[in-house]
């Protein structure tokens, strides 16, 4: 049983030192074509970094640390470390939440809160997971997904795109 | 006869501390032994029939958040959701030991303008509140709903047995699962018809079903505002 705990322990993904990296530490291991093609498109921010500001980009993004502000990641995927504490605005392309938000997260493709992933805030994508284990006290708001994909069900089709979520009136499509 | 109990609890007493000293524990493993189950329904189809006509409803749901259930209600109405876990604000007050303050604590608790909620998934978190904040709950949530909003709860017609609250897993339209979790709170006395009914008094009974689930499924609408 102990045993397992340490065998575990070594696999965990997204560790990576202190400061901001190109080269995440899951990389090293990688073949060099497939390293250069992961360090150019993927950054982690570790767990040792505090942001208070903005933070935008145009590349996968993994955040272990803590920002406060703004995460604007207009065409790419934004994946919250399960040791990351976020106090921000999110909107990215798609989110993967391990850690803990607190603010409002805006998709257009998906926001996947995963086991022991934690929001407070309004969540607004066209798809989204919530896992069993995960926290989640807000809103969500899946219109446009409802007014594009779902043809079975007999209702009138809703084509007005009204933006308002709760508190929230920014477009999911935000330039970076 | 409460004299008594109350003379047999203090001769069990003499002996020491009763076994059931963690509850927090025992209600975990009888968690456990309550079997997740699937039932049919008849109130959510009504439900959402009565929502489908709307452009982009807002749903209140009272119970732990579920996700397979936002990505059912998204697809289904195209809607936005608002999660408020009652049962988790049951359990703070419990930890707490604020639960006479419980009932006035759902005057401020949420914080949608008022009629400004289309359908309310009340599930069965009444069964879990004394009369005084069953009503104050009833209140609140009356005052949310919109005029020609729904709102669907389920009532418990046995007594309750195991002290676990149920997450209402929504499988297809006409099925839910019943998945149960630990609790600190038993379910209450069960409520009359009649006790429903006043609870709601703002609304409008429109079905009612009893389910070999032991569950009466009742759904309300708010009557239209009169011109």
């Amino acid at each position: 049983m102990w045993k397992r705990d340490e065998s575990v322990k070594p696999a965990a993904p997204l560790a990576p030192g202190p400061g901001i990296s190109a080269a995440p530490v899951s990389v090293a291991s990688a073949p060099a074509g497939l390293r250069t093609q992961i360090e150019r498109d993927n950054v982690n921010i570790g767990k040792s970094v505090i942001i208070k500001g903005e933070l935008s980009g145009s590349e996968d993004l993994t955040i272990e640390g803590q920002v406060e502000g703004r995460i604007d990641l207009k065409d790419n995927v934004l994946t919250i470390g399960a040791n990351a504490k976020i106090k921000a605005e999110v909107f990215a392309k798609s989110v993967v939440i391990l850690g803990e938000v607190t603010g409002n997260v805006t998709a257009s493709e998906k926001v996947d809160i995963r086991d022991n992933g934690s929001v407070d805030g309004d969540i607004a994508s066209p798809r989204v997971a919530i896992a069993e284990g995960a926290h989640f006290r807000g809103s969500v708001d899946m219109q446009r997904s409802g007014a594009k994909a779902s043809p079975p069900a007999a209702k009138p089709a809703a084509p007005a795109p009204s933006p308002a979520v709760s508190g929230q009136s920014q477009s999911p499509r935000v330039g970076v | 006869m409460a004299v008594a109990v109350r003379s047999l609890t203090d001769l069990f007493s003499f002996f020491g501390p009763r076994r059931a000293a963690e509850p927090e524990a025992r209600v975990e493993t009888l968690a456990a032994t309550v079997a997740e189950t699937a039932y049919p329904t008849n109130a959510l189809p009504k439900f959402l029939a009565g929502l489908h006509v709307r452009e982009n409803p807002l749903i209140l749901d009272l119970g732990p958040v579920v996700g397979s259930n936002v990505t059912f209600f998204g697809e289904q109405l195209a809607c936005r959701i608002r999660v408020e876990d009652v049962a988790a604000d049951i359990d703070s007050h419990v930890k707490a030991g604020t639960l006479d303050q419980l009932g006035a604590s759902f005057a401020s608790r949420f914080t949608r303008p008022p009629e400004s909620v289309d359908g309310i998934l009340c599930w069965d978190v009444l069964d879990y509140l004394d009369r005084p904040a069953a009503q104050a709950l009833a209140d609140a949530l009356c005052r949310l709903l919109r005029p020609d909003g729904y709102l669907l709860g389920l009532f418990h017609t046995a007594d309750p047995s195991e002290q676990v609250y149920t997450k209402y897993v929504v499988v297809d339209e006409s099925t839910l699962r019943y998945r149960p979790y630990p609790a600190l709170r038993p379910r209450q006395r069960s409520l009359l018809n009649g006790d429903v009914i006043r609870l709601f008094k703002h609304l409008r009974v429109t079905d009612s079903f009893l389910m070999k689930s032991n569950v009466r499924e009742m759904l309300f609408r708010k009557p239209a505002a009169r011109v």
